[in-house]
């Protein structure tokens, strides 16, 4: 075992460190929060300079060819700057989905776009019913003459207003299991209904009534995208475990220096036992997410088995509960400071509670983890 | 012991239901359901209705223009309006300043000041906390000199919740740097007309624009104003602050928050079925449900073993922590009941005048919202960590 970075991935994080502190002051962000596209083209384009929109894509389609450690590097400092990018959605998630469901052509035709980050995706797997199941939908695909009719609404598609494609899940009429087809959003009918999600990012709702697709923007075989969807979630989860590393990590510091510097009843109110012990108490939550995040960075690309999902759940059910701990106790220590708005604390809080809200939270996770319980003598419930 | 209501209580619940269901006007009691934003006439509009049956002042002797009611009455009364979806009170004025004039204040200040609260013609905002005293009350430094038949008041108050609606401040203001921290401080009630005040807002996490930063330039106040004694203050200051957190156990609130959030489980599904069938979720409910209900008898309990509703010190903070507490618990659960229909910050669903159809619910812009600005429960009114302090030195005697 060697939980150290290599010396190319302690520079890519130092990289992407340098390039997040730069760029992405707490003022910088509010100013791309309130811009027109809600986040920052530059950014983008400078991730994109830097190779690091490449990091999470197969050499084969000009990527990095990264694994899940350095997909963890990147996510880390993202989370740390509040970045408002979809990066993880785009880069990890969607291009995941490609890569694993797609023919050569389907790749080729997207992911060196992808890679270079000329051309954004998003994934429209989450319904106003399905809540996390991502095989309870309900929208529909009708073959029509070559290609797809789809129907149904798609909802809190992250960075789905800036997305070059968006990646649809929908049930094939008379076949079993989940299928995934690639939209363009600029197909005609399609329509979607923008906004930022709480904890920043933009996100829309997808309306499709009788929306033609191709037969070839099928990914993979009708009905066969269920257990790509399982395994490039759990790669999401891992990538996002180490998102909210970064903002819980950010928030415990923001928070302890606070302590230091808060003078009441005539002393600094780090000299009060009890804070000093939610300070402890929150230390041990940060200790376990960034135990579980490194688990799940190392697993996260090995071949699906009921082994690599429990350790992914586990990392993001541990990670969930440590963020809304330190969420709730950052702002709390803070006293009201901590709930305005001009303070990147709050912003913290609301990325680490509303991280919860994609890929499942703990209550999912939980439930997740106790269907794959290894008994033995009994078999798991999954 | 009888836990029971006895049957003039029961007539006075449904004397309070019937009142409910022909005076609250259905448009606030639908945003009050759906946590959408009021307006400040929308406060005043149902504080005027309360005020005509004169049930507005429940906590007020009934010579005043008080109820006169016993704590039961006014528990039903609050549990009743809270699932009725009534505007809560906003209690600064009738609640907290009230009471102070009441037990402190001149018979020239009651007879100014109790009528224009009731009326609505004044609207009150509590301006204790300074950016340099939060948990440490008495640390702070807004001056007050006086000046002839004036005090000059200079100084600044902050977080003070609605003060953009307020034409009054109470204040807390050092009238005297040589005493003991507690010793030189006053209570002053002052016209936020006044020449030399500026109010800013601050902005909540969630968006909101309820708290403000007060500030004071040279302000002259008539020696009139002062409630009490010069340097007495603190007296009238820690009155307030036991009123201040019977208040806020807030069982009524609760209780209607569970029932929203019952009903939320019950309209999101979860995959194929509905939530309020799932088990693990089920089972949440019914943690805070069990809880809440322990809750509800302590506050009962305690409520009715004091006579004037002055509750004392120690007891009030363990009602504060434990209704905190469930109210956040509740308001966590209902953010996660909207699981991924939780992240859309959709703040013109919000607003005033939203009557469109919604994105997705008319519940669900709500919840995700309310979870974040209810941190504010254990932060306001003296934290949770100051009642555990003083549940330690007051009642535990360590
Ligand atoms: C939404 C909102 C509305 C408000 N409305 C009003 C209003 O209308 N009028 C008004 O006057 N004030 C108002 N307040 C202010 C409120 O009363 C203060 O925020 C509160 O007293 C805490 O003070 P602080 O924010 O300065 O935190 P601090 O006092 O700096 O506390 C920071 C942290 O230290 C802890 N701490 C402090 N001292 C101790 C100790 N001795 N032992 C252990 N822990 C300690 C606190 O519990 C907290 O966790 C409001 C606050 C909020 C958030």
């Amino acid at each position: 075992m060697d939980f150290n970075l290599n010396e190319e991935q302690q520079m890519l994080s130092d990289t992407i460190q340098r390039l997040v502190r730069n760029t992405y002051g707490f003022e910088q962000r509010e100013a791309f929060y309130r811009s027109d596209t809600g986040d920052s083209p530059e950014f983008w384009r400078q991730l994109s300079e830097l190779g690091i929109t490449s990091v999470p894509i197969a050499q084969a389609y000009d990527g990095f060819g990264g694994s899940g450690v350095e997909s963890m590097v990147v996510m880390k400092e993202l989370g740390r700057g509040l970045c408002l990018e979809s990066y993880l959605h785009s880069q990890i998630y969607g291009a995941g989905l490609v890569q694993q469901l797609g023919s050569p052509d389907q790749c080729q035709r997207i992911l060196p776009a992808v890679a270079a980050g000329d051309c954004r995706l998003a994934v429209a797997d989450e319904e106003a019913g399905s809540h996390y199941h991502v095989d309870r939908i309900e929208c529909r695909a009708t073959p029509c003459e070559r290609g797809w009719r789809l129907n149904g609404r798609k909802r809190v598609v992250i960075g789905g207003e800036r997305a070059r494609y968006l990646l649809v899940t929908a049930h094939i009429d008379g076949t079993e299991g989940v299928s995934l087809f690639i939209l363009d959003p600029k197909s005609e009918g399609v329509s979607r209904i923008g906004y930022p999600c709480a904890d920043g990012p933009q996100a829309c709702d997808l309306l499709l009534e009788d929306i033609y697709v191709e037969a070839d923007d099928l990914l993979g075989h009708p009905g066969g995208a269920l257990s790509a969807l399982h395994y490039q979630r759990g790669r999401a989860m891992a990538a996002q475990c180490a998102e909210a590393l970064g903002s819980m990590e950010e928030a415990f510091r923001l928070t302890l220096d606070y302590l230091k510097t808060r003078q009441q009843f005539g002393s600094p109110i780090s000299g009060f036992q009890v804070l000093q012990h939610r300070m402890a108490d929150m230390r041990g939550e940060l200790e376990l997410a960034t135990s579980m995040t490194i688990l799940a960075a190392c697993v996260a690309d090995d071949p699906g088995s009921g082994e690599r999902s429990r350790k992914l759940t586990a990392a993001k059910f541990i990670t969930a509960r440590a963020s809304q701990m330190i969420a709730e106790q950052a702002i709390q220590l803070h006293g009201g400071i901590g709930m305005t708005w001009e303070y990147a604390l709050a912003h913290h809080a609301k990325r680490l509670v509303m991280l919860t809200h994609q890929f499942g939270d703990d209550d999912f996770h939980l439930g997740g983890y106790s269907a794959l319980l290894d008994v033995p003598g009994r078999a798991n419930h999954n | 012991m009888d836990i029971h209501f006895t049957p003039e209580e029961q007539a006075f619940r449904d004397e309070v239901r019937a009142f409910l269901t022909s005076e609250l006007p259905a448009d606030i009691a639908s945003r009050v359901r759906l946590g959408r934003r009021l307006t400040k006439d929308d406060h005043l509009h149902w504080q005027r209705i309360l005020n005509r049956r004169g049930w507005y002042a429940v906590n007020w002797p009934e010579a005043y223009g008080g109820t006169g009611w016993t704590v039961v009455q006014k528990h039903i009364f609050e549990e009743e309006c809270a699932a009725f979806g009534a505007p809560r009170i906003i209690s600064f004025g009738v609640n907290m300043v009230a009471p102070v004039i009441i037990r402190f204040g001149s018979e020239a200040q009651k007879s100014w000041y109790l009528p224009r609260i009731l009326s609505g013609e004044d609207w009150w905002c509590q301006g204790y906390s300074e950016p340099g005293a939060g948990s440490d009350l008495a640390g702070l430094k807004t001056r007050a000199e006086r000046d002839g038949d004036h005090y000059v008041v200079n100084g600044q108050k902050t977080w003070t919740t609605l003060g953009q609606h307020a034409n009054r401040i109470f204040c807390l203001v050092r009238t005297d740097t040589s005493a003991r921290k507690q010793e030189g401080i006053s209570f002053l009630l002052i016209d936020m007309d006044s020449p030399g005040i500026t109010v800013r807002p601050i902005i909540t996490l969630d968006g909101e624009h309820e708290v403000n930063e007060v500030f004071f330039d040279n302000v002259r106040v008539p020696v009139g104003n002062l409630v009490g004694e010069e340097n007495r203050g603190w007296t009238c200051a820690k009155y307030l602050l036991t009123h201040e957190r019977t208040g806020q156990a807030g069982i009524g609130l609760s209780k209607a928050a569970l029932a929203h959030l019952k009903d939320i489980a019950a309209r999101e599904r979860n995959g194929g079925g509905m939530l309020v069938d799932d088990p693990l979720f089920r089972a949440r409910i019914a943690e805070v449900e069990m809880r809440l209900m322990a809750v509800e008898m302590s506050t009962l309990r305690i409520l009715a073993a004091t006579r004037d509703g002055g509750v004392p010190g120690a007891e009030s903070s363990l009602l504060k922590i434990q209704g905190s507490e469930i109210r956040q618990a509740i308001s966590d659960l209902t953010r996660k009941a909207l699981g991924p229909n939780a992240l859309p910050f959709l703040e013109e669903e919000l607003n005033p005048g939203f009557d469109d159809f919604p994105l997705y619910r008319n519940y669900s812009a709500a919840p995700a919202s309310q979870y974040f600005n209810l941190r504010k429960l254990s932060i306001y009114g003296g934290s949770n960590e100051i009642q555990k302090n003083i549940i330690a030195k007051r009642l535990l005697e360590l």
